[in-house]
Formats: C-alpha cells, sequence, structure tokens
C-alpha cells in the first residue's frame, strides 16, 4: 500500500517488537490458561506476567485488570455490566455525547431499556464541564461514563475533576481511554476512577485484545456466560499470545511516552505550519485546548469532506472524518455536532490527521504539501 | 470535445450502484486500462426500524467487485440534493395530477449534475455509468446513440443530457446486449454477476408504490366515470392511476375491458372508457416544454424526426416545431394512444438521440384534451 498513513487514532501497525513476541507465542504458548498441566500453567504464567505489567502501568493492582476482545467490548462489559449489577439502586446514567460508538450505542440501548441517560454537553473545544457532571448527579445515579480523551478531534477530558465530584457518591465512575491509554499517563488512583477500559491496537498492538479496568469492590454483572476465566468476569479462553503482546505494545509505550509526546507535537507544528506557508486557510477543531498529542483535528473552510477525503487518498494521504456509514458514505460526526451544532460548516469539511509509529518528519512534511495542494485546488484558492 | 489522453492516464470515475451492469461497466474499462476509480452513490434512505437499508446491502456489493476488479472504492451521499431535485418534483407533479418521469430527472440534476462535478473534482476526465447508450466523443461534439440492445436502449432516460454533460460521460455497456454482460459477469466471477435486476423507480424498490405514495401524498378517493358522465365506480385517489393503464379499475361486466382515459382534477373524478383502442385515448400532437439538446448546434426552427412518448414504446415520426422558449408542439404523423403529460418525449435523428422534453399539454384536431391533464 503506497500512501502516507496519518491516521493511527483509527489503528496503528503492530510495532516489530510486539509482532515477534505475538509470533512466538504463537506456536510456542499455546496453552490453555485453564489447564492443570504444565502446557497450562506455561500460559498461565505469561498470563499473569502480563497482567502484573499492565497493572502496573496504570498503578492498579493486577486483579483489577480483565482482559477482553478489544475497546468496545470493555465499555460493554463495564456499561451494561454496571447496569446490571446496579439497577437495584437507580437507573440512572451520567455520559457525554462525545463518546465513541461503543459507549454511546451502548447507553443508548440502555436508555431503550428502562434506563435515564444524562447526555452532558461539550463546548466548542469539544470539553465537558465537570459543573456539568456535578449538576447532573442525582441519587439513584449509578453510572458516570465519560471518555478520558475524544478520538476524534484529541480533546482531553477534565477527569482528575470528576473524580473528586464523585468522591462521596455510589456511582461508578467509568472512563473509556481507548485513544488515552499509552499517549497520556494515566493512574487509576489517582483520577478516583472505578472502570477504564483500553485496547491494544491503538498502541502498535494487535487487534481483538483490550482490557477493563474495574477498581476493587466495583460491582459488575458480565453480560456473558460461559467459563470463570478471568475471575467469572469474561469467559472464554484467554488469547494469552496477544494478551502477552499486548502487555510489550503498553512496554514500549510507557517507554516512549515523553519522546513519542515531543515528536508528535513537532509534527503537529510541521503540519500547521506548513499549511500556514502554503497560504491555506484552516481552524484547529480543539482550539486552544489541551488535546492527544497525536491528534490534530482540521477544519479547511471552502471544502468539502467527501471530495477532500477522497482526493487526499489518491493522492496518498491516508486520513479520516467523523465515522463511515453502513453505506460507505460520511456521516456527519456525532463529536462536531455536540461540539458546533447541527448546520456548522465544520461537519462538512473536517480531516482528523493522527500520528504514529514509523511515521518521519519527512513523511508529515509531504502530507501537508499534498494536503495544501488538495485544499487549494479544491476551495479555488 | 474529444480527448487524445492514453487511458492509463485517463480517470475514468464508474457510478456503481451495486448491480451487475455498473460491476461490468467498472471491469471493462479496467480491463482498457483506464485508472477507474468506483463510487457508489447514496441518494435515498429507506433504514427500516431494524437498521437495514437496501443501500448497506448495496454499497457491500460494490466493496466486494472493486476488489475482485482491483479498483479503489468510495461512496458519497447525495440524499439532500435528490430530495429537493428530484423528490420535490416527483410529489409535485403527482399532486399536479401529471405522472412524472424521476429517472430522467435523476440523470440530469444527480447523476450527471452532483454526482459529475464530484468525479471531475475528483480529477477525472470522465464519468462512465452502466446506461445502455452510446455516446461517441467527436471532434467537434459528442454525440449520444442508442444503445445496440432494443430491448434495454436508455436513451429515453438520458435525453436531458447537455453537450457539456455529454462530452464528459462514457457508457462502455452501449454495445452490448445484456445477455452478454451477464455473460462477461459471470466469466470474471463477478459477485454481481447473477444478481437481480433492480426494478421500479429507485426509491420505491420492490415496495408497493401506493403505500409508498400514500406516505407522502393524502390519497382522496372519488367517482369513476365514463366520458359521458356515466359513473362506474370509486377510485383510490388520482394520483394512482395514469393515461392508459387497464389493471386496478375493478369494474367487472361483461364486454370489453376498462382503461383510464383521463382525470378530472376540479371533480376529482377518473376518467375511464372501454376498449384498448378506445378513441379518446389517441391524440396527433402534444405541446413539450423543458424542451433541450444533446447538441449545441442550433437546429431549425422546425424540423422532422422520430420520438417516443415513453419507455420501450416503437418510435412515430414526428414534426417538431419549436417556439424559442424551450417549449415545443409535436405533430405525429399518425394517432399515438395514452400520451402522458409529465412524461418524457425523446427525438431521435435514426440512432442518434437529438435530445428531448416534458409533455405537458395533448391535442387532438387542434384542441387540446384537457382530461388528459
Amino acid at each position: 500500500m503506497n500512501g502516507i498513513y496519518l491516521d493511527h487514532a483509527a489503528t496503528t501497525p503492530v510495532h516489530p517488537e510486539v509482532a515477534r513476541v505475538y509470533a512466538e507465542l504463537l506456536t510456542s504458548s499455546y496453552g490453555n490458561a485453564s489447564s492443570i498441566h504444565g502446557t497450562g500453567r506455561a500460559a498461565r504464567k505469561l498470563l499473569d506476567d502480563s497482567r502484573a505489567q499492565i497493572a502496573r502501568l496504570i498503578g492498579a493492582r493486577p486483579e483489577e485488570i480483565i482482559f477482553t476482545g478489544g475497546g468496545t467490548e470493555s465499555d460493554n462489559l463495564a456499561i451494561f455490566g454496571t447496569a446490571e449489577a446496579r439497577s437495584d439502586e437507580g437507573r440512572h446514567i451520567i455520559t457525554t455525547g462525545i463518546e465513541h460508538h461503543a459507549v454511546l450505542n451502548a447507553c443508548k440501548r440502555l436508555g431503550k431499556r428502562g434506563f435515564e441517560v444524562t447526555w452532558l454537553p461539550v463546548n466548542r473545544e469539544g470539553q465537558i464541564s465537570p459543573d456539568a457532571v456535578r449538576e447532573a448527579l442525582r441519587e439513584d445515579t449509578i453510572l458516570v461514563t465519560i471518555m478520558t480523551a475524544n478520538n476524534e478531534v484529541g480533546t482531553i477530558q477534565p477527569i482528575r475533576e470528576i473524580g473528586e465530584i464523585l468522591q462521596g457518591h455510589p456511582a461508578s465512575f467509568h472512563t473509556d481511554a481507548v485513544q488515552a491509554f499509552g499517549e497520556i499517563p494515566i493512574e487509576v488512583g489517582d483520577l478516583g476512577i472505578d472502570l477504564l477500559s483500553a485496547s491494544a491496537h491503538k498502541i502498535n498492538g494487535p487487534k481483538g485484545i483490550g482490557f477493563l479496568y474495574q477498581k476493587n469492590g466495583t460491582k459488575l454483572t458480565p453480560p456473558t456466560s460461559g467459563g470463570e476465566q478471568e475471575r467469572k468476569r469474561r469467559a472464554g479462553t484467554e488469547n494469552v499470545p496477544g494478551i502477552a503482546a499486548f502487555a510489550k505494545a503498553a512496554e514500549i509505550a510507557y517507554e516512549s511516552l515523553a519522546e513519542r509526546h515531543e515528536q508528535h507535537e513537532s509534527f503537529k507544528r510541521i503540519m500547521t505550519d506548513a499549511l500556514d506557508e502554503a497560504g491555506v486557510e484552516f481552524r484547529v477543531n480543539a482550539g486552544q485546548a489541551q488535546t492527544l498529542p497525536h491528534i490534530l483535528n482540521l477544519s479547511f473552510p471552502g471544502t468539502d469532506i467527501e471530495s477532500l477525503l477522497v482526493n487526499l487518498d489518491l493522492a496518498g494521504v491516508h486520513v479520516s472524518s467523523g465515522s463511515a456509514c453502513t453505506a460507505g458514505s460520511i456521516d456527519p460526526s456525532h463529536v462536531l455536532v455536540a461540539m458546533y451544532g447541527e448546520d456548522a460548516e465544520e461537519l462538512r469539511n473536517s480531516v482528523r490527521f493522527s500520528f504514529g509509529y514509523g511515521l518521519s518528519e519527512q513523511d508529515v512534511r509531504t502530507a501537508a504539501e499534498k494536503t495544501a495542494a488538495t485544499v487549494r485546488r479544491l476551495s479555488g484558492k | 470535445m474529444a480527448m487524445h489522453k492514453k487511458p492509463e492516464d485517463t480517470r475514468v470515475v464508474v457510478g456503481m450502484s451495486g448491480g451487475v451492469d455498473s460491476s461490468v461497466t467498472a471491469l471493462l474499462l479496467k480491463e482498457q486500462g483506464y485508472d477507474v476509480i468506483g463510487i457508489f452513490m447514496k441518494n435515498w434512505d429507506d433504514t427500516d426500524e431494524f437498521g437495514v437499508c437496501t443501500a448497506t446491502e448495496d454499497y457491500e456489493d460494490v466493496i466486494r467487485v472493486a476488489n475482485q476488479i482491483g479498483i479503489p472504492y468510495y461512496a458519497v451521499n447525495f440524499e439532500k440534493q435528490y430530495w429537493d431535485k428530484v423528490f420535490t418534483y416527483f410529489l409535485d407533479e403527482y399532486k399536479a395530477g401529471r405522472t412524472p418521469n424521476p429517472d430522467v430527472m435523476c440523470n440530469k440534476e444527480i447523476k450527471f449534475r452532483a454526482f459529475l462535478d464530484h468525479a471531475m473534482s475528483l480529477g477525472a476526465d470522465y464519468l462512465a455509468t452502466g446506461h445502455y447508450a452510446r455516446v461517441e466523443h467527436g471532434e467537434d461534439e459528442s454525440v449520444m446513440l442508442r444503445g445496440v440492445d432494443d430491448n434495454k436502449d436508455q436513451t429515453y432516460f438520458l435525453n436531458q443530457l447537455s453537450q457539456d454533460q455529454l462530452s464528459k460521460v462514457m457508457f462502455p455497456l452501449g454495445h452490448l446486449e445484456k445477455p452478454e454482460v451477464r455473460k462477461i459477469a459471470l466469466e470474471a466471477g463477478l459477485a454481481t454477476a447473477e444478481k437481480k435486476d433492480s426494478t421500479g423507480i429507485c426509491f420505491i424498490g420492490e415496495r408497493n408504490f401506493k403505500e409508498f405514495l400514500s406516505g407522502y401524498l393524502p390519497a382522496q378517493p372519488g367517482a369513476m366515470e365514463t366520458m359521458n358522465g356515466e359513473r362506474m365506480g370509486t377510485h383510490d385517489g388520482l394520483m394512482y392511476y395514469t393515461i392508459g393503464q387497464r389493471h386496478g379499475l375493478g369494474i367487472g361486466g361483461a364486454g370489453d375491458p376498462w382503461f383510464v382515459i383521463g382525470k378530472d382534477l376540479k371533480r376529482n373524478v377518473l376518467l375511464v372508457g372501454q376498449n384498448f383502442h378506445n378513441d379518446a385515448l389517441y391524440s396527433d400532437s402534444l405541446k413539450a416544454v423543458q424542451v433541450g439538446f444533446t447538441s449545441d448546434v442550433p437546429k431549425p426552427e422546425t424540423f422532422r424526426c422520430t420520438a417516443k412518448f415513453r419507455y420501450r414504446q416503437p418510435d412515430t415520426g414526428v414534426e417538431v416545431k419549436l417556439h424559442g422558449d424551450g417549449t415545443a408542439t409535436v405533430t405525429f404523423d399518425e394517432p399515438v394512444r395514452a400520451i402522458t403529460p409529465g412524461q418524457a418525449v425523446v427525438f431521435y435523428d435514426g440512432d442518434i438521440c437529438l435530445g428531448g422534453g416534458t409533455i405537458d399539454e395533448v391535442y387532438k384536431n387542434g384542441s387540446r384534451l384537457d382530461y388528459v391533464g
């Protein structure tokens, strides 16, 4: 595939070191971690080591990590698991209008099953206000689910402040950290989080692996039934090679956190400087808000996204926008709708650039030049 | 406008619907070495209560075929434009008691305007579709010809294309018969090779037309009468009937079958008469509006040619008199049955599709037949 891949927020290439570990374990450590024989015990050890390693990175205890089949499954386990476990205590849920579909649609579904959902608004920078959480909080609130950082515009949410507000309130606090994990440091104890979702494929690990952090004592009734793996919280034979590869990817991500942070901030500057130099008109969606370093969402007045994205693809710049609808055409991003309203031009002209493993400064510069040329042609400037 | 680029330097956007015709269109162009891009157009949202929409299924087929052929594929959404330009017109015509032709309007305003513009914004030299029609790009002008498959020829629906639009389109299937297209698809193993052809108007699909229309326009039942005022029964709403129609009248009894002769909008009465060849169904001239031609070379004020008044009808010899304001009087060599306002009248010179217009008024012996609309 020829092209410059600037869609690392969608998914990432597997890091070569992770791939090496993964490939080796696929054949060498095939045991079932629940088996009582030596082959099983070897897998079990690998599983426990991986669990401990990931737990350490977020300041959790190993038994608080539940491995899952990915970010969406983690979100679903947290939301439906809480709803089922705590519906006797209350049926009110607080979330935001900018959540990933894994949270958004899970909450919508609960809304149809007799739960009441409060959808918090965001400001034009894509940020929710902790005060809004305080105001929405009720006696019968059983779950507050707010993403750590947004996957489309990158805005980092005030998780710590929300955690403080929830101190002393019985509601479970879940955060979808799928986009943030491995990009910014997260200490669960420090943030007052009860449940946190993460995924391997966003941090150069394999697809199909995720985890849910569940603080000890947090009530959860898993929606799936089966074997007693993961302390009865996630049935199904553990994908040990995938989990070990996830741990490896997380380790690499954390070791390189500062270095990548700096590199991605510099990529952002290269991108915006090059567009400025080319005289292209653009605005940063998320404005001055603090964002994930690897996500840059830009609005290009005078362009139309359906033409812009295809042109960029044909020019070898692989980026994305909003979320693809089932029939392939682009539906307006619910995140941008929440930020700007239904009729804003940003809904029709915004592109997400996201950086990651394997990109060079030259790649970013080339992509910026191609983007500038395309935008200028389409906007007639 | 003739292009002299080599195929590999010529970018062609193919409008892919997920059907066999547009699949083979893309395949043929790819085999000829063009730089082919497949694009699916979503014009209508028919998502049902279970979240299922036919566009999703069709786009799945586009993806499979594009990957088989080895071309990039994308989708574009023209739901709003389609609603504004085609569906609104469609409802307005029914409200006015006429029988609209949304396919002609869709080609004119969506496929060969909004979609063509989109293709051009992607650096395309041409837009190709799976229509059964031919276009020849000459030195001076592009000419539209009937497809060689008489039974499938779709120039009737393309009559409103201007020279500018025509100069940017390709119809690779125009030289083929439908069975050959199926055969090519089968031999290439295309995922859509045996897919059933879509029928009817795109936004209605396989659904019941009456039911669909009643969701948008209030149906007003009324009387069914003969031309002499004899009451023959009731109708379900004038919009459900078209001139010359036999089925669905529910008039029993002995004798010749009954047909729709016309509509009296003021009284909300459906006029019916016996016999397929009922004299009241015949007319000898019409007035057309929105008359346009595929060539930019000016036409003489009066000229002879052949014409079609509905799809898949044999041509009739006519004389066309242009009035200079986009309207024309078309006089037929022989009386023609069931000319229907709202439908297209399309002009031909041999195989060349000259253009056409919308049938507005119908005449016999110099008098307007106001009962047909």
